[in-house]
């Protein structure tokens, strides 16, 4: 039976790694994902993992060490946020252009300067040209069912393709949550054994691994590379469905929230999602159309998946949890952005910088952003293109 | 059975880094490859660094290796090889590598560039961790693969890209990076080799490969190309280095010093700088100075050195 918890987003990662047992967790600590790997270290202390786990002396070789031991086969999962992110970004590059399927549980933290250790998601977007599927959480049980399904999605021989599963640090990371953590059984064999695509380690059958690329191959491997992002979508959903018929849960690219009827919309990434929900269930008592868009998978980005659902509202509102400076907005906005180019029938849409360092959002922000959605649905009038949320100017 | 080194027996083992690279004429990598491959009855698998011998061996679609072979980044060839190792470990005791439960050795491979200077964390952070890898540099005393930038095994005096010998500073003012001693200051097995004692450096390498653990092995690399030499050379000035008490062949066993190399006639620091083109500018009138500062730290190292071994 699965069992009852309350945990937070660290503990709860920490849980579907000791069920899973990978074959290496290579992980370097830093707040706010540190927790991840002391639980991860107490269970193999304890006996309940025989994972081999390695303690690098820093996050630079911790991925490093993630791509040297994936590539000898082995099932391979480490931690990071922030700085350790950053640290990482030459090797993120590396280990999904040599189709290593490494699974990296995030708990997301504002980049310096100034060092700031609370939650926004400018570590991730900084590396979401780093080829990684990005799958973002809402809360401790999405933590914990999207490391599972991360495993699966990866491994699969047409993505082959690493996988971040993000949480937002303190707010999913530290935050205690009733939640449900499955089976032990149920969970390894839902997530099966890894078949790798070539192993360094077969003396038998020697390979050369990560060998240099002039001008006349190099164009055509990173080509090849992009193939396993673009059969991630029909694996990630593949996987969702056999999840739901395992365990229960319903999981897509994004999560859609009142929005049948919706004529203005909010959209984002991640806990904030839950807070704008309240809003919504409130705003829906007094009569008002509003809805929610939660995106859960941003790499590979569901442009077309979304435009369906967003060209039928009048005004729409993205909420970016990071900057772009110089940029159209936050990566979130240009991304959604250039989705409904495509479309003679669009909405009127805005962007709100927030919760950049762990800036708290309230309801009363998120229900402004409705308020002025319903204005601009009302006038057709749009105003500023790109706002922010709760800062003092 | 461990492998003789007798030249007889060495040369009837098949080369596992063959024909077709793009090293210089004269680079002395290979010359201590043919040597190290050969050290272990059990298969290799090989890491690299980015430099000249990754550049040079692996262009697509060919590649000069016949073991596994791998190259991930510059400043992590001990990382990555700790992951292979640690990735070894846990497939063993799973049952799950391929090919069945056999012993499998991993060698790590990285220039001066990539040892001394930009990977010297990640090669120690995994010596710490005691991973079971034998990680080699191949010391060449500069960014050769880049066009001869100075590095920190660049020795006093030379004259590199970016420590070029101009009318007001005369080269590199600063005295290599004792990275051997750095090694052996971790308590794992450290040695300093030269390809031009191949048996010196065989049996390093076999006694670096026997070893549960970690092994550190620094190994003197003639480089005709940045040392601006004839490449017929290489090897000859390697001996010199070595008889001139410039690069003592020594090695650190569980915290003993051994000098496995005294040499039986003097030879002066001269014959080891003349026939270098980056060395020139010292010959020049009023740089004397800097032959004779040369000349006085290479003996008091070598005396240093002495001492370690009474201790």
């Amino acid at each position: 039976m699965a069992e009852r918890r309350i945990l937070n987003g660290n503990a709860a990662i920490a849980e579907a790694i000791r069920q899973i047992n990978p074959d290496v967790v290579a992980a370097y600590p830093i707040t706010p994902s540190t927790a991840i790997v002391e639980h991860i270290a107490k269970f193999v202390a304890d006996g309940l993992m025989t994972t081999e786990f390695v303690t690098p002396e820093s996050e630079h070789s911790a991925m490093s060490m993630c791509i040297g031991s994936s590539a000898a086969g082995a099932r391979v999962f480490t931690a990071t946020a922030s700085q350790g992110l950053a640290l990482m970004f030459e090797m993120l590059y590396i280990a999904s252009s040599l189709r290593l399927p490494i699974v990296a549980g995030i708990a997301n933290r504002a980049l310096s300067a100034p060092i700031n250790i609370h939650g926004d998601h400018s570590d991730t977007m900084g590396a979401r040209d780093s080829g990684w599927i990005q799958i973002y959480s809402e809360n401790s049980q999405e933590a914990y069912d999207n490391v599972i399904q991360a495993f699966r999605i990866g491994e699969h021989k047409d993505v082959s393709t690493p996988v971040m599963v993000t949480m937002d640090g303190f707010i999913l990371s530290h935050a205690v949550q009733d939640m449900l953590v499955e089976e032990d059984e149920k969970v390894k064999a839902f997530v099966g054994e890894r078949e790798p695509l070539y192993n360094i380690l077969d003396v038998d059958h020697p390979i050369t691994v990560g060998p240099i690329d002039f001008t006349d191959y190099y164009f055509e491997h990173k080509r090849s590379q992009f193939v396993g992002m673009e059969n991630a979508p029909k694996v990630i959903l593949e996987v969702a469905e056999e999840f739901k018929k395992e365990f229960g849960r319903e999981y897509g690219f994004f999560e859609l929230y009142k929005m049948d009827d919706a004529e203005v919309a909010i959209i984002l990434l991640g806990s904030t999602a839950g807070t704008a929900k309240e809003v919504v269930d409130e705003l829906r008592e007094k009569g008002k159309k509003v809805g929610l868009v939660k995106v859960r998978v941003y790499r590979p980005f569901p442009a077309k998946e979304l435009a369906d659902v967003l060209t039928n509202l009048k005004a729409v509102a993205v909420l970016d949890r990071a900057a772009s400076p110089g940029a159209v907005g936050g990566p979130l906005f240009t991304d959604i952005r250039a989705s409904l180019y495509e479309y003679e029938k669009r909405p009127i849409i805005v962007d709100y910088i927030y919760g950049l360092g762990g800036r708290d959002i309230a309801p009363k922000h998120i229900a402004e952003v409705y308020e002025r959605l319903e204005k601009i649905a009302a006038t057709g009038e749009r105003g500023e293109l790109i706002g922010y949320i709760n800062l003092r100017e | 059975m461990a492998i003789r080194a007798r030249l007889k027996d060495l040369a009837a083992l098949e080369d596992k880094f063959v024909s077709g690279h793009g090293l210089c004429p004269g680079c002395g990598i290979p010359l201590m490859l043919r040597m190290v491959l050969r050290a272990t009855e059990h298969p290799i698998v090989a890491v690299n660094a980015t430099g000249c011998l990754e550049v040079c061996s692996s262009g697509f679609p060919y590649t000069a290796w016949k073991i596994p072979w791998m190259h991930s980044a510059f400043e992590n060839a001990g990382a990555t090889a700790a992951g292979i190792e640690a990735a070894y470990k846990a497939l063993k005791r799973r049952g799950k590598l391929p090919g069945g439960d056999k012993k499998i050795k991993i060698v790590a491979f990285g220039g001066d560039g990539g040892t001394y200077d930009i990977g010297l964390q990640s090669l120690s952070g995994a010596m710490e961790r005691g991973h079971d890898i034998v990680y080699i540099c191949y010391d060449n005393q500069s960014y050769a693969n880049t066009g001869g930038q100075r590095s920190g095994a660049t020795p006093y005096g030379a004259s590199a890209t970016t420590s070029p010998a101009g009318k007001k500073i005369p080269g590199k003012l600063q005295w290599r990076k004792n990275l051997t001693e750095i090694m052996a200051a971790h308590g794992i097995y450290a040695a300093q080799a030269s390809v031009s004692h191949w048996k010196d450096l065989f049996m390093k390498a076999q006694k670096a490969l026997e070893i549960d653990g970690p092994a550190f092995i620094n190994v003197l690399i003639p480089c005709p190309t940045e040392w601006k030499t004839n490449p017929e050379d290489g090897v000859q000035l390697a001996k010199i280095a070595v008889d001139s008490k410039v690069w003592p062949l020594y090695e650190v066993e569980n915290g003993k010093y051994k000098i496995n190399y005294y040499p039986k006639k003097e030879v002066d620091v001269v014959e080891w700088l003349k026939p270098q083109g980056r060395f020139a500018h010292m010959f020049k009138p009023g740089n004397e100075w800097m032959i004779e500062e040369y000349r006085k730290r290479v003996n008091e190292e070598w005396e240093r050195l002495v001492r370690l071994t009474k201790l």
